[in-house]
């Protein structure tokens, strides 16, 4: 049931079911469109509600960053062309022999070795965006990971082949992958935004 | 490193030859207050019949199943729009099918019909796709668009698409363009061209006459990307009527031969995995080995800078059609111009230049109708629609535009249907005073590319003139 107060809304696991609290959706009139002469044209639909999402198994990615750790998934398939490959974006099954990866922590290899292979800045974000603007991607290498992860630049401007260090929202974490954030190396503590820290 | 099967490799055979009979397109604007998608899809639909002088209500007669192809639901706040166009067409108790392959949508509905029309299921197949993303904010549908991309790992970043492809703009421009003011006048000539062939074209919703100039100096959106280099965010449906040969040929004296094919690509850039290069039928095995030392960067493939989704729809449709060299055997081609240099790699990708020279497609004039160096037909014009830059992106209809266009050159009615003075009126725009004639004289074969995003779906179509079909080629 959701109720009609306007508590926020959560989420907790009961009986392995979702049991929901608080306020979900809200409710507000429709209101009409009018054409410059008065005609009717349309109606507007108010839609303000809240999702569920299911983390699985990649949830320990997610729960790891607000930890400080980096955790990514290796094929352990001696048999796969694959073996060995490390994937981050963490991926719960090898995409080759659909084999379950094993977890990995990479933190120190990103602390050590995390390069920009790409990036982006830009004024434009949609709806929802809580990113500060400009907001700046990279594409970060790691050595000995097969795959290039897209993050949030969240201090200084990047550069193709830059060095950066890995920032975490150990305070406060939104249990999202905006709770990983990069910094150019050498960036102080006093340079993190709020909430972000280095361990 | 990645690596493919025989059978994955396998080039398609089909069961029988599929035509394109027919096809129509409503007007494409940025908004329509005054129209109900099915209106738009009506306007599509009855434009197809006219076409080949016939009436909606005789052409339906014909239709055995119907695929629609509309990207997203939730602009419209309507789950299932397929059902209500179906209806509102008066096409039940047919049976029909969505689908949505973002950008590719289009792309993706003619490949549907396609394959039913081949199997046999199906002599008469209607493909029909629409969008319309006025009826939200532009933040709004920012957000809409960003949850085709990954919604855990991307779209919390900034919810907005543009960016997830920016990243990949930004390693082509680095690595290929290396930065060069001249490589950034070429992406420039490319949205002048587009937006000035669109002029011509009652249809579109964004001509402009605009200068290399203008574009250089319009808003930075992501650099190296500015305003000007960015495709449209449209209104508007487009439809084909697909048959096999006895009933394309009672419907109209003129069907063309047509062929789609397919590829994809990881939904995330991030999760690409590094591969030897695959190669097309006119590339040769050693011909990149020394691609990294003549740009340095480009180490990996496709990396964040190629599509292999385009290249793989390629390799099929060049395989499916004998189609050697496309620069030598085709004679005009719709792109999917979502941003100048998006463009610009898919001429590598699917062959019309080598990887890393997809820049001098533009510089030696070969993409244009008339080369402005020689002033002699372009050896391959592109978008001569105005693309998805002059003329629209309303994603579902946008592949099944792109293939009308080619077919109106193939037809050689193209200026019938771009002049007619009535048309441009019932548009409510303004005919140029200096409409000029783009039909593509003797055009024989085209091909459209139908893209989505990142690269996660492509599809390449297809058209040949029933009396200049290839003869199947080696297939590799």
């Amino acid at each position: 049931m959701t109720d009609e107060t306007n508590a926020p809304a959560k989420v907790k696991v009961r009986d392995y079911r979702y049991r929901i609290e608080g306020r979900f959706h809200h409710i507000e009139r429709n209101q009409p469109i009018f054409k410059e002469d008065g005609s009717l044209v349309g109606v507007t639909n108010p839609r303000n509600m809240t999702y569920i999402h299911t983390y699985g198994n990649e949830a320990v990615f997610f729960e790891n960053l607000g930890k400080g750790r980096i955790i990514a998934s290796k094929c352990a398939n001696p048999d796969c062309e694959a073996y060995g490959s490390v994937f981050m974006p963490f991926r719960i099954h090898c995409p080759d022999c659909l084999a379950r990866n094993e977890h990995v922590d990479i933190t120190d290899i990103a602390k050590e070795t995390s390069r920009v292979h790409t990036f982006m800045i830009t004024e434009r974000t949609g709806a929802f965006n809580t990113l500060p603007k400009p907001i700046k991607f990279i594409n970060v290498e790691f050595d000995g990971v097969a795959t290039i992860l897209m993050g949030p630049m969240l201090y200084g401007e990047p550069n193709i082949g830059m060095k950066v260090k890995p920032i975490f929202r150990t305070g406060d974490p939104t249990y999202t992958i905006l709770d990983l954030g990069w910094v150019p190396e050498g960036t102080g503590v006093k340079d993190l935004p709020q909430y972000y820290t280095f361990e | 490193m990645i690596t493919f099967s025989e059978e994955q490799l396998k080039i398609p055979e089909m069961s029988k030859p599929v035509y394109l009979v027919t096809g129509g397109m409503s007007k494409f604007a940025r908004a329509m207050p005054d129209k109900r998608t099915e209106e738009i899809c009506i306007d599509a639909l009855t434009e197809a019949a006219e076409f080949i002088n016939m009436t909606p209500a005789a052409l339906k007669k014909y239709i055995h199943t119907a695929y629609y192809g509309h990207f997203a639901d939730h602009f419209g706040d309507q789950l299932l729009g397929e059902a209500v166009i179906h209806d509102r067409l008066g096409l039940d108790p047919l049976g029909n099918i969505g689908v949505k392959t973002g950008g590719a949508t289009g792309g993706s509905t003619l490949w549907e019909a396609y394959k039913t029309v081949a199997s046999g299921y199906s002599d008469c197949t209607l493909a029909m796709g629409w969008e319309r993303m006025d009826e939200v904010p532009t933040d709004e549908g920012n957000h809409l668009i960003s949850c085709a991309a990954d919604k855990d790992w991307e779209t919390p970043l900034g919810h907005i698409y543009t960016g997830y492809y920016a990243v990949m703009a930004q390693k082509y421009w680095n690595v290929f363009g290396k930065e060069e003011d001249s490589f950034r006048r070429t992406m420039a000539e490319i949205a002048v061209k587009n937006r000035g062939y669109a002029r011509m074209n009652p249809h579109a919703h964004g001509p402009m006459d605009i200068t290399v100039d203008d574009v250089l100096k319009s808003p930075v959106v992501a650099y190296p990307l500015r305003a000007l280099d960015c495709c449209l965010m449209s209104v508007g449906a487009a439809c084909a009527i697909l048959a096999d040969e006895k009933t394309a040929y009672e419907l109209t004296d003129n069907p063309l031969k047509i062929d789609v094919s397919a590829g994809s690509h990881t939904l995330r850039v991030a999760c690409r995995r590094n591969m030897k290069i695959p190669l097309l039928p006119h590339e040769t095995k050693d011909q990149y080995g020394d691609l990294a030392e003549r740009f340095p960067g480009s180490e990996r493939y496709p990396g964040f800078s190629g599509f292999l989704a385009a290249r793989m729809a390629a390799y099929y449709a060049y395989g499916m059609t004998g189609i050697h060299d496309p620069t030598e055997d085709l004679d005009l081609v719709e792109l999917h111009d979502a941003f100048t240099i998006s463009d610009i790699q898919t001429y590598e990708d699917i062959g019309i230049r080598p990887y890393g020279e997809g820049r001098t497609y533009v510089e030696s004039g070969d993409c244009y109708h008339t080369n402005p160096k020689t002033g002699e037909p372009g050896k391959l014009p592109a978008n001569i629609s105005g693309g998805l830059i002059g003329n629209m992106h309303a994603v579902g209809a946008t592949g099944i535009m792109q293939v009308i266009e080619v077919g109106h050159h193939l037809w050689n009615r193209w200026r019938e249907m771009h002049e007619d003075e009535e048309k441009w009126a019932r548009f409510d725009r303004v005919k140029p005073g200096d409409w000029t004639d783009l039909q593509v004289e003797g055009a024989r074969r085209g091909l459209a590319i139908s893209h989505a995003g990142v690269g996660s779906h492509v599809t390449a179509t297809i058209l040949q003139h029933p009396d200049h079909v290839l003869e199947r080629g080696d297939r590799r």
